[in-house]
């Protein structure tokens, strides 16, 4: 059901948010406020670990505990916000930053006195300039204002608090790969454990989240973990935004409650597919989530019933594609941008996405037999599990859920491909899946 | 114990050719490949080391000459971190709007004001899509096709755009393929000098063409950060 009240983008349109008065104004600061004078840090993240916030990111981990794992002591300790979305498919967190940066800093500081945390970072993609730019005014403002800075509202916590630009590289927004890059190397994930809370960025004790999940912690020490749980499902609790772009009527940002019907998101926020057109399949969390298919819009989405569905919520990107897009080429296409993006660390990644879209390749210039489907659902599952990081795994899960549940159009293309292109080597075709073949099921 | 001395040490270095010092020759710039400019595998990887070659060292910055602006900027930037090598991103951003792009000599002065060696910052350059060891150009138009974008025929945009640029011959401009953009709502969409653009349209081409060369802002009002922007759909991105 749609929600009552907007909580993350109510009054994200209202001119002039951006700004520290028109923020303030609407209520702004008043969490972090009470988080320094009204309650403990112990007290925030008993508050946080309650409310069953998940991270919004990806991975779905409870915040709360997350910050709780950040050993006590003096030492330096670090938030890292992650603001690198990369993930094709999901743009909601360009939405918050450019409309609302102010809740963005709120939520850093709260989160960074809560796990005693002293220095943070906003790591944002080097594309997002208009956004970055933003957040650079907001946070000169924050600190005029005594939000950021030494004793903080003339507390004893001092947060001080940078905006860093990456550089274009999809990897950085892995966490260690982030961290890697925030120290100013290439950004290569690291093995783990030992994992951020104990040794993170410059070997200290390091809290990352990504930037929704740190927008929801004022919300919830200003309404309480009973408010922010009485909607969503007992283990997705709280509303998310979600992107839903590909072949809609309406792509766009939309919050909803955690749990709401998919076919409700596609069709009835989003408009569903042009007329005529019917869902061909639909990715539940960005290009990483293995597809699902028409019939799955039935699904409640959150993060139980997805995975149950073989799938995940993961950023929570909808992206639809239609019956007018050949699978050989959304696979490709899918592929092509993970063999860019593999940083080459480990070597399933490296090989196994390189290899992926030459076999799809092959497919396309009528070089291929029904066998060569077997052997490239084998590279998918050489690579599963076996990298530093989830990157190979994020092209094998959805490449394997599209050979598996469009075997029959992979088979109808490849003998179409053959016989449009006579077995004539590869370089006398320069045609490509999405010009060339048309879907059997268009 | 001078019997166990290992004897690579004296190993003479193969005769090879070598291709000559200095920024790529023009046949080695803008090479094309799956992703427009940027070529599948490294570049260099065939070309030998020259391992008679010491490793260049630090610079000194008595001895270097560097734009007081840049320096600055980069000394600012230093500081905002506990440790100056974080600066190394933002570092090569400033130094490639300076120079345009990531060139041996912008290297060299990076390099002499954060006191690291040139080698590491090109570690770093290389790895990153935003950085460019290569003169692609001072304007870049990155067109996004990955997959939202590419169930909506973003392909088809940038092949105008890139085709457009080509027949009037278009300079100084990148133009290239690019992943995901972040802005799937906008798609097919663009990031024109750092704006964004969309949704575009094949026969937006000629405007975005001419309005680069011409030094205006292109497709004015559609822009994500003008106020007036909205979805065709009357949503607001």
């Amino acid at each position: 059901m749609p929600l009552d009240e907007l909580r993350l983008m109510k009054n994200i349109n209202e001119p002039g948010l951006a700004g520290i008065e028109v923020y303030e104004r609407l209520g702004g600061y008043q969490a972090l406020r009470k988080a320094l004078t009204e309650m403990e840090p112990e007290e925030v993240l008993h508050e946080l670990e309650e409310s069953g916030l998940r991270g919004r990111g990806g991975a779905g981990f409870s915040m709360g505990k997350k910050a709780s794992f950040i050993p006590k002591g003096t030492m330096d300790k670090y938030l890292c916000c992650n603001a690198d979305e990369s993930e094709p498919g999901t743009f909601k967190d360009r939405l918050l930053m450019q409309k609302n940066p102010h809740r963005l800093i709120e939520g850093i500081v709260i989160g960074a006195i809560a796990a005693g945390a002293n220095k943070a970072f906003i790591y944002i993609r080097g594309e997002y300039e208009l956004q970055a730019e933003i957040l650079d005014r907001a946070v000169a403002e924050a600190y005029e204002r005594g939000y950021l800075g030494d004793r903080i509202l003339d507390s004893e916590h001092s947060v001080s608090l940078v905006v860093h630009r990456g550089a274009g590289a999809y990897i950085c927004g892995e966490e260690t790969g982030l961290l890697d890059s925030l120290e100013g190397k290439r950004g290569n994930p690291r093995l783990k454990p030992p994992f951020p809370a104990n040794q993170g960025l410059y070997q200290g004790p390091t809290l990352i989240n990504n930037v929704e999940t740190l927008c929801n912690v004022p919300l919830i020490v200003e309404n309480g973990a009973e408010w922010f749980k009485s909607v969503g499902t007992e283990k997705s609790s709280g509303t998310k935004i979600v992107s839903v772009s590909g072949n809609v009527r309406r792509p766009g940002n939309y919050e909803i409650e955690l749990g709401m019907r998919s076919g409700d998101i596609v069709y009835g926020l989003a408009g569903g597919p042009p007329e005529g057109r019917r869902v061909k399949c639909w990715f539940p969390g960005g290009s990483s989530a293995p597809v699902l298919l028409e019939e799955d819009l039935e699904l409640a989405y959150d993060f139980e019933t997805m995975a149950e569905a073989g799938s995940m919520l993961g950023s929570g990107s909808l992206i639809v594609v239609d019956d007018s897009v050949p699978i050989v080429s959304l696979a490709l296409r899918l592929a092509e941008f993970y063999r860019h993006e593999s940083c080459g660390k480990c070597t399933p990644c490296r090989e196994g996405t390189n290899w992926t879209v030459k076999m799809l390749e092959r497919i396309d210039h009528g070089e291929a037999t029904p066998a060569d489907l077997d052997v490239m659902a084998d590279v998918q599952t050489n690579i599963i599990g076996n990298c530093l990081c989830v990157l190979g795994d994020s092209m094998a899960m959805p490449v394997g859920s599209m050979i598996e549940k469009f075997r029959d159009e992979f088979e109808a293309h490849i003998e179409e491909a053959r016989r449009r292109n006579g077995g004539l080597p590869l370089a006398a075709h320069g045609g490509r899946a999405d010009e060339a073949v048309g879907s059997p099921a268009a | 114990m001078d019997e166990e001395r290992d004897d690579r040490a004296d190993r003479g270095v193969p005769d090879v050719e070598r291709p000559p010092e200095g920024p790529p020759l023009p046949d080695q710039v803008g090479a094309g490949g799956a992703m427009g400019a940027r070529p599948d595998v490294a570049e260099g990887w065939d070309r030998p080391a020259d391992l008679e070659k010491d490793p260049a060292l630090v610079p000194d910055i008595a001895e270097t000459d560097v734009p007081d602006d840049l320096r600055g900027e980069i000394e600012r930037l230093m500081s905002l971190y506990p440790d100056r090598r974080s600066a190394t991103i933002p570092a090569l951003h400033a130094a490639q709007a300076a120079h345009g792009w990531c060139s041996p000599e912008a290297i060299r002065q990076v390099a002499a004001v954060m006191r690291v060696t040139p080698a590491y910052l090109s570690s770093v350059a290389s790895f990153y899509d935003m950085l460019n060891e290569r003169p692609v150009g001072r304007h870049h138009v990155y067109v996004c096709t990955s997959v939202a974008c590419h169930t909506v025929h973003a392909r088809r945009v940038y092949e105008a755009i890139a085709g457009e640029a080509a027949a009037s011959e278009l300079e100084d401009t990148e133009i290239r393929q690019f992943e995901c953009l972040g802005a799937c709502d906008m798609a097919p969409m663009a990031s024109i000098d750092g704006r964004y653009v969309g949704p575009l349209h094949e026969s937006d081409a000629p405007e975005i063409v001419a309005a680069i060369r011409e030094g205006r802002q292109p497709l004015p009002g559609r822009g994500l950060e003008d106020s007036d922007y909205r979805l065709p759909w009357g949503g607001r991105a």
